[in-house]
């Protein structure tokens, strides 16, 4: 799915748009950097509540091309600016982890674990 | 090829800058991207250590045709049982460091996963000295 399906079907504000193609196919949902970088998260979009510097600086150790903060939690512009510095598209949504989990599920995204 | 950064203790607003400069590096060389992202994710997960943990550090890193070697050395409260540190799950973290996301006691197995050689060494009350290297 495309960035905009995927920001669509999550009720999502995009802040930060990369301008790559890629085909989402994969999501993580977690709090916790720590399990985020313990595992392939290539191409994977990750979910969470989470919204710090090293939310952003996380997906950019582990090839993460995109994040979806729940909650519609306050995303810094220094967030924005380090997505754009390492091309993650950022999304805001102001729906929960779990129903951002699940209509993505239900729309074919796949866990990454 | 030698590079060197600074990382300063307790300062979350900067940890991950220098994993990130010699992620930067190391994309611009011929070297498998997965390989890259295990280096990374090693690094940066070395960096959060010294930030949570430790007063300053510096990270040596020298790459070489055939792999790189880095060095995260820190002057800090050192690790008392290396080897309880190593568990998974064990963390001494602070309350700040797991509202960051991190701090659940995965980041020295982390570490030894995505790397192929590891030795940590530390004085407690003076510091630790993280040595890794990863064959491209």
């Amino acid at each position: 799915m495309t960035l905009q399906q995927l920001s669509n079907i999550v009720k999502g504000n995009i802040l930060h748009d990369p301008v790559k193609s890629v085909d989402y196919r994969y999501a993580f949902a977690s709090d916790l950097m720590s399990d985020v970088l313990r595992f392939h998260m290539d191409d994977a979009v990750l979910i969470t509540g989470l919204s710090t510097i090293q939310t952003v600086r996380t997906a950019e150790m582990s090839n993460l091309p995109c994040i979806v903060v729940a909650r519609g939690k306050q995303i810094s512009n220094e967030m924005i600016a380090l997505a754009s510095e390492n091309h993650i598209a950022l999304v805001s949504s102001p729906l929960t982890v779990f129903e951002i989990s699940g209509k993505l599920y239900m729309n074919g995204i796949k866990p990454v674990y | 090829m030698e590079v060197q950064y600074e990382i300063q203790g307790g300062d979350f607003s900067t940890a991950g800058q220098a994993s990130s400069e010699i992620k930067k590096l190391l994309k611009q060389f011929n070297i498998d991207p997965q390989i890259v992202r295990r280096i990374a994710i090693a690094l940066f997960e070395a960096e959060v250590n010294v930030v949570a943990h430790a007063y300053k550090g510096i990270m040596k890193a020298d790459i070489e045709p055939e792999s790189i070697r880095v060095i995260v050395e820190d002057e800090g409260p050192g690790i008392e049982d290396i080897e309880k540190a190593m568990e998974e799950g064990f963390s001494t973290a602070s309350e700040a460091v797991r509202q960051m996301g991190f701090g659940a006691g995965m980041g020295l197995p982390n570490i030894k996963k995505n790397v192929d050689e590891m030795i940590l060494t530390s004085v407690p009350g003076r510091g630790t000295c993280l040595k890794m290297k990863v064959l491209f």
